[in-house]
């Protein structure tokens, strides 16, 4: 077993787990964090992602010990402690940018990650920019809505 | 007690959804979410051959392995009946068609690649794994049959009862009238094209965790699927033998379905016997290379078509030929799919006189195939709109004037394939659709784009389906082993909040918000006062789930009904409490009303009179405000509309861009614009998805799925697509349920496909373009043609 140190959510938190186990493991059965989203086994679909120091990850493609000594957000931390929903989250559902909800913690935060550090800037650059992340559901237009609003908000709270 | 703000003229609102709260946080329930105590984990072991006998399955070192509490192979499961297939398909000579058994795991011989083998069970998910590969299976194998197209005299059989491996041969509508029609008309248009197997790939994968409890000897089920009652009725009335009040399914949040979930699948099935042998809970979630092999899949349609026309257009007869793969074995709806749900659409929008269509239905060694978004309806559209689309340009037609020439305009009417559409108005939806994709300018955007070395094309698709499903009359005439109606039940609260159990599942389609909008603007009462529940058999009464675009119109129509009778009870009550008669009460806006008064009464006073009657007239009026119904429709229901895609083509490449897709849709009426808006959306990338990016295939030789991961089978992602301009008319209101709706879920996927390699061979000057139409396929044909 591993001891592995983290802040996750804000909260520094110290668990014992096998060197093997994924991010996305510790993440749903260690943390009990079930927010975060399996959909495939070769990295490729998103519903995994969440940030580690700010920056998305897709969590099924790194070890848990990997995270040690970084700050990790899951899709439960996005919000504000009293519940008031962020400005993507908000946007997603203003636009109906969401339906089955399954792909969604990963598509969020992928949005999040895409309006703080890249081009968002057009609907060809957010289309361009959710390419590491799948919805069966909705065929992606109000998903980029709702990015191109939440881009918006974000800004204008900054 | 405060009037609520807001209760009326909910319906035909864009109402935000109210489930999409969990979903945004993190706090949905999705079945793998689910951990029990005492939990343990199932893992199958899957087979690597396409066709093999099983000649020795030895579990021995695996059963000894860290942490594993057992391995069952298809030996337990002898005694222990197939998965059943809910429709009987008779073929042209009476005979019913062939039901090999479906075993729950391998019974002597493994049919496909991913076959279910051996379920282990184990402490961890990880010891479970680590012990299958300790399993040593002895394979011998056998050839497999894989091309549905050659399955008829393939090398192989797949199944003992069936030499030819074909499960029925099907037949409706007038095969003499059609081939006289096609002998002496003026034109015959002739096609002949594949329907691309499709893998659903909802993004959550299946999963199932089964409790046993010994104690009340009684088992729970959660389990992602789309109608947990069916799967409930058909795991313990047709497969296990528990009694059925025993048995509590839940489908909890689940992450898409598209039809891959309506099914009884062996892996749930294994896991709820198991967990009996065990006394402990199983957990099992498919990892997405399982999805891949082992989820039913959808289409693969080899089919030959011929229209006749006379000179001037009018269609005079349509003769289709279709050989569908079913895959190794009959999944749940397998049968009806290429059959009632395919052939009975063949008329579209049109007043074809003489329609004839011959099925042969194939067991190939491949994952079995079933209802996938739209089943059998976009098979339908395909053949139709492609052919007349085709026959439009061999007789220098315009796309739009061949079909407006040949528009049914008087309802009902009853097509030659067995269906009367109560009503339509496709000239409306084509009209529209032709302003809104600018028709008149595409001929300046094609000059524009052959400026630049690309070409330009148009295609139409006017696309019609059967929604609703179904009325049980004719399902049960047409084979069905089930009854296809809904149900709903009102449970008033004593400070008149409400709470809804329905037969519906919401995997996405929002019947949180749909359905509470109905329910508020009924009794007009705030949105807030109204929960919606569903997908547990243990609360909800009962339901036949969600599929066909049928929760509104069916689900939706059960719960107006047990509505209606709230309201007449509420009516008994008020005319107690105002001393009125039962007859003179009306009840309107919240408010049960004297007619010809201003006496009135809001319903929150009279839901709590019924559950606090100390002044009650206990000899005319139970106490308590609960109300349920059941509604089995009079018809399917219609939706129907037109697509129209125009691309741009590269020569050099054979890269599609798609420059615009309008859709215009009647679905009668819409309760929540959004969320119809948001579900054509979807269904047109799963529709443009099968035209342009994806297909399932297997190895021609060894029946392996090379498609097998997201490496491999290319799911439209945001970049690979348009912006679609989607609009819905004002339409025709179905005629036979009270809220007028026909259902908007399949639309997308069904009517796009045609549409846009319609339009990719207007581009290109070719009459054939096989699906998907990927840049080395369209390539190919702009050489070839050359």
């Amino acid at each position: 077993m591993t001891m592995l140190t983290l802040k996750v959510n804000g909260r520094e938190l110290t668990r014992d787990v096998e060197p093997s186990t994924l991010l996305v493991q510790f993440i749903r059965e260690t943390l009990q964090l079930t927010g975060t989203h399996v959909g495939c086994d070769t990295a490729q679909c998103g519903a995994c992602t969440v940030h580690l120091d700010g920056r998305a990850v897709k969590s099924c493609n790194m070890l848990a010990a990997q995270a040690a000594g970084h700050e990790l957000t899951t899709i439960e931390g996005l919000a504000q402690a009293d519940g008031t929903l962020h400005p993507m989250q908000a946007a997603f559902n203003e636009c109906h940018g969401l339906q089955c909800g399954f792909c969604t913690p990963g598509m969020v935060m992928s949005a999040v990650d895409l309006v703080k550090h890249h081009d968002c800037s057009s609907e060809r650059a957010i289309r361009d920019g959710l390419d590491g992340n799948f919805c069966r559901c909705t065929g992606y237009q109000n998903i980029v809505k709702a990015v191109a609003q939440g881009a918006a908000a974000m800004k204008s709270s900054a | 007690m405060n009037a609520p703000t807001e209760t009326r003229g909910f319906i035909g609102k864009s109402v935000k959804r109210r489930e999409d709260a969990r979903f945004l946080t993190g706090t949905g329930r999705y079945t793998d979410d689910i951990t029990l105590p005492g939990q343990t984990y199932g893992f199958f072991l899957r087979s690597p051959y396409a066709h093999a006998a099983l000649k020795k399955v030895d579990t021995k070192a695996a059963e000894a392995a860290p942490g594993v509490l057992s391995v069952f192979t298809g030996e337990h499961f002898k005694a222990v009946g197939g998965l059943p297939c809910g429709w009987l398909i008779n073929s042209i000579d009476g005979t019913p068609m062939k039901e090999p058994k479906h075993p729950i795991l391998a019974d002597g011989k493994v049919r496909y690649v991913g076959d279910r083998v051996a379920l282990v069970v184990a402490e961890t998910l990880q010891q479970a794994k680590d012990a299958a590969l300790l399993i040593d299976v002895d394979y011998d194998e056998l050839p497999a049959v894989v091309d549905v197209a050659e399955a008829l005299n393939a090398k192989g059989q797949v199944h003992a009862e069936s030499a030819d491996n074909r499960c029925y041969q099907w037949q409706i509508g007038d095969a003499a009238g059609v081939e006289e029609a096609l002998k002496t008309a003026a034109h015959v248009t002739t096609l002949s094209f594949r329907n691309n197997r499709l893998i659903p790939n909802a993004i959550e994968p299946r999963a199932a965790n089964a409790a046993y409890d010994r104690a009340g000897d009684s088992y729970t089920l959660y389990v992602a699927n789309q109608n947990p009652h069916v799967e409930r009725l058909l795991m313990c009335a047709f497969v296990l033998g528990i009694p059925e009040h025993k048995m509590r399914v839940v489908a909890p949040d689940v992450g898409g379905g598209f039809g891959s979930k309506i099914f009884l699948y062996g892996e749930e099935t294994a896991l709820v016997w198991a967990s009996k042998q065990l006394n402990r809970p199983i957990k099992w979630t498919a990892e997405r290379s399982e999805s891949f092999l082992s989820d039913a899949h959808g289409r693969d349609h080899a089919t030959t078509a011929q229209l006749a026309l006379d000179k001037d257009g009018t269609f005079l007869a349509l003769k289709v030929d279709t050989t569908a793969n079913l895959g190794a074995y009959l999944s749940t709806f397998s049968s009806c799919v290429p059959t009632i749900l395919y052939a009975t659409l063949l008329a579209g929008q049109y007043r074809t006189p003489k329609i004839s269509c011959t099925v042969n239905a194939m067991f190939t060694n491949t994952a079995p195939v079933d209802a996938y978004r739209g089943a059998g309806r976009p098979e339908a559209t395909y053949v139709v709109e492609r052919m007349v689309e085709t026959a439009a340009r061999e007789l220098k037609m315009d796309p739009g004037e061949i079909r407006r020439k040949n528009f049914i305009h008087e309802f009902p009417y009853a097509t030659p394939v067995g269906l009367t559409y109560d009503i339509g108005d496709y000239d409306s939806t084509l009209d529209k659709a032709e302003k809104l994709a600018d028709v008149k300018g595409f001929e300046a955007r094609r000059q524009a784009s052959e400026a630049k070395g690309l070409k330009r094309g148009i295609g139409y698709s006017a696309y019609i389906e059967a929604c609703g499903i179904a009325p049980s009359s004719v399902a049960g005439a047409l084979g069905a082993r089930a009854g296809l109606f809904e149900a709903g039940e009102v449970r008033v609260h004593p400070t008149g909040k409400v709470t809804i159990f329905t037969g519906s599942h919401s995997h996405g389609q929002g019947h949180e918000t749909t359905f509470a909008q109905v329910v508020a603007d009924r009794l007009g009462i705030a949105l807030e006062d109204v929960e919606i529940e569903h997908g547990d058999t243990g609360k909800i009464l009962f339901g036949m789930g969600t599929y066909g675009s049928r929760s509104l119109a069916v689900g939706g129509t059960a719960i107006v009904k047990a509505l209606d009778k709230v309201v007449a009870k509420g009516k008994k009550i008020a005319a107690h409490l105002l001393e009125a008669a039962d007859t003179d009460i009306e009840f309107e806006g919240g408010q049960f009303k004297v007619a010809g008064t201003d006496k009135a009464i809001p319903f929150a006073q009279v839901a709590l009179t019924a559950y606090v009657p100390h002044n009650f007239p206990h000899d005319k009026l139970e106490p308590g405000l609960n109300e349920n119904a059941f509604y089995d429709p009079s018809n399917f229901t219609y939706p129907a509309g037109t697509y129209i895609c125009e691309v741009e083509v590269d020569p050099a490449t054979g890269v599609t861009h798609i420059d615009r897709f309008t859709a215009c849709d009647d679905f009668g009426n819409v309760v929540n614009p959004m969320i119809v808006e948001g579900q054509v959306h979807g269904g047109l990338a799963q529709g443009i998805g099968q035209a342009l990016l994806e297909h399932g295939v297997y190895d021609k030789e060894t029946g392996q799925l090379l498609t097998g991961s997201y490496m491999d089978y290319a799911m439209p992602r945001a970049d690979d697509l348009p912006h679609f301009t989607v609009e819905t008319v004002k339409g025709t209101p179905c005629t036979h349920n009270p809220l007028g709706v026909k259902g908007c879920g399949e639309a997308g996927a069904i009517g796009s496909p045609p549409a846009l390699i319609n339009a990719i061979c207007h581009a290109i000057g070719v009459k054939d373009m096989p699906m998907p139409a990927s840049p080395f396929a369209v390539w190919q044909a702009i050489k070839s043609n050359r």
